[in-house]
């Protein structure tokens, strides 16, 4: 037989750039269920590779900001709710401590305490969510199920404190709406022992869990130095091995009184920012306990902060200097002298920061909103890329964010 | 944080005594030296912020203030550099997150970053004609053709200003006597022709 062409593999490797196909441009989102919202992603594939990542943002975009420079602080605490939507206690307190510090109000030990007990179970309301609809998106659908029960309860107690379930707005620049409703501390903390369980069964579903692991294991690692470059916070930044947590390092509403430990990861994958997540769910419940046993009496709000806060109901329609004071303080707003804050408070995304400038009066000149998912979501085209598409749903699962805080 | 080291280092840098962090004042010619020394010698290594203000009474009009980490040293430094010309060097190169604030700076005030690697909108569309959190922009909006064409031939529709119903009312400062809370935008109040 004669051999008219002899065919090998180093013939078709030779010819590796004339047998190249073309790249594919594929648009992921707006409406798409692993971008978490209003997310696009406008990809480029070659086969299943994504070679660039290019994320278009703003389609809820509010103008937050305008509309924070046009009302009085106060005004805009339920605007705050619509941040990070997941936790919206935790945002009405990083926003009140902002004014606070800004107008040198003091809130009392009570305040303070009351503030830490929303901010976790705010953290442990948020991650819960978090870690079921990651599970969700790396085929593990009873998660999901197991944490939004457990959420249900947390929102029962939250519409017994706050009057909302989900929009709480519960804070006021120098204290918050009410006092803790009789009772509601010890449902509090019945509720722990619940959370602990599900963390528990949450936990012996995941983590060794073959499926799991081979969809988040490795994949996506975000380096120490990557994640600093890219101004990561909260638990993604934890994850890379950086243990820098606000509450520890820069301890707010006396997050120093508390004793709970600060969960860091080693390699940045999409497994150590699950595994940095769960831990945080144990220590949010060890702090929630210490908060809850230990709840300072006394008052609740600044009383002295009497051009802040509002004054006591039953004193407004009883005496005339308390009537005038309320009737001031809801028209003008509360009285912030000039200057400028920057307060970061760690919230379950990571550092949610409000830059105010003041030029007196109950209106802020400028108040900027630093979204820690705007950061988060900023890394991705340096992340991205080089891995597969579909491993695209563990990385957005991985890093937690909430189009509501990134747009804003 | 290295107070004396900074000042010695760049004489032009003004402190502007911050009340709750290092407050200083930086050129933009001196911003990159500024950030590059302070990140690698004095450890501030994370870009905790970075925004636009329109400054009242202040030339110029625009202004960037940045927030600067160090996760060593647990301490904050805030920086403010004038926009002369609307125009500020961008610090991209030295963190790369400033990418993203730098481009919704320039979204937002229209103020430019010499040196950014991709400066496009990103909160608003592409083709935007205005800069919404300039003082001169109503609080409504303006009206604007939607960003789909092939939508807005078929439908006729636009951009419209957002209905306020009114609100939100604060009264102006001052004395309560000055009048009655209204909102501080009143743009939306003018009458419009009914079409």
């Amino acid at each position: 037989m004669k051999i008219t062409k002899e065919i090998s593999i180093g013939d078709v490797a030779a010819r590796a750039e004339e047998l190249r196909g073309e790249n594919m441009t594929l648009n992921m989102g707006p409406s798409h269920p692993a971008t978490h919202g209003v997310l696009r992603l406008s990809l480029e594939l070659d086969g299943d590779k994504v070679v660039k990542c290019d994320p278009v943002i703003g389609y809820l975009h509010r103008g937050d900001e305008k509309i924070a420079e046009n009302m009085t602080y106060n005004q805009f605490v339920p605007y705050t709710d619509r941040l990070d939507y997941l936790a919206p206690l935790a945002n009405n307190v990083a926003y009140a401590i902002a004014v606070e510090r800004l107008a040198g109000v003091k809130v009392p030990e009570r305040c303070e305490a009351i503030r830490v007990v929303c901010c976790e179970m705010a953290r442990i309301s948020s991650h819960l969510l978090g870690l079921g609809v990651y599970a969700m998106d790396t085929g593990a659908w009873t998660v999901f199920m197991y944490t939004f029960n457990e959420r249900e309860r947390l929102y029962t107690l939250f519409e017994e404190l706050t009057g909302a379930r989900f929009t709480t707005s519960y804070t006021r620049v120098g204290g918050v709406t009410r006092d803790l409703p009789e009772g509601w501390l010890a449902k509090v903390d019945a509720f722990c022992d619940g959370v602990l369980r599900t963390v528990d069964e949450v936990d012996r579903l995941l983590t060794r869990n073959g499926i799991f692991l081979e969809r988040t294991e490795g994949v996506a690692p975000i380096s120490k130095e990557l994640a600093l470059a890219y101004g990561l916070t909260g638990a993604n930044l934890r994850a890379s091995g950086v243990p820098f947590d606000l509450r520890k390092d820069k301890p707010y509403s006396g997050y120093e009184r508390y004793d709970f430990d600060v969960a860091v990861g080693t390699k940045g994958d999409c497994f150590d920012r699950y595994l940095v997540r769960m831990e945080e769910l144990r220590q949010s419940v060890r702090i929630l306990r210490q908060a809850v046993r230990g709840m300072p009496g006394g008052a609740w709000y600044a009383e002295d902060a009497k051009k802040i806060f509002l004054p006591p109901k039953a004193k407004v329609l009883t005496r005339m200097e308390e009537l005038i004071q309320n009737f001031m303080l809801v028209t003008e707003g509360p009285q912030v002298p000039p200057g400028e804050v920057y307060f970061e408070a760690e919230n379950p995304k990571g550092a949610l920061g409000f830059y105010v400038v003041s030029h007196g009066g109950g209106v802020p000149w400028r108040l900027r909103i630093r979204g820690p998912s705007f950061v988060a979501l900023s890394i991705l085209p340096a992340v991205v890329p080089g891995n597969y598409l579909t491993d695209i749903a563990s990385v957005l699962g991985s890093l937690d964010f909430v189009m509501g805080e990134c747009d804003r | 944080m290295d107070a004396a080291a900074l000042t010695a280092r760049f004489p032009s840098v003004r402190d502007l005594a911050g009340k709750d962090m290092p407050a200083y004042e930086v050129a933009g010619s001196d911003l990159l030296a500024v950030v590059k020394h302070l990140r690698d010698e004095q450890s501030f290594d994370l870009l905790a912020d970075l925004c636009g203000v329109e400054w009242k009474d202040r030339t110029p009009r625009f202004g960037v203030v940045l927030h600067l980490l160090s996760t060593a040293s647990k301490e904050y430094v805030r920086l403010h550099v004038p926009a002369v010309d609307d125009r500020v060097p961008s610090v991209s190169s030295l963190h790369p997150g400033a990418n993203w604030h730098e481009r919704e700076a320039y979204d937002m005030f229209g103020i430019r970053f010499d040196g950014h690697p991709d400066l496009r909108r990103i909160l608003m569309w592409d083709g935007y004609p205005y800069h919404p959190l300039r003082k001169d922009f109503p609080l409504a909006g303006i009206e604007v053709p939607l960003p789909a064409a092939d939508v807005a031939a078929v439908t006729g529709q636009a951009v419209e200003p957002a209905p306020m119903m009114g609100g939100p009312f604060v009264s102006h400062g001052g004395h309560m006597s000055e009048g009655e809370p209204a909102a501080l935008d009143q743009s939306w109040t003018e009458e419009r022709p009914k079409s």
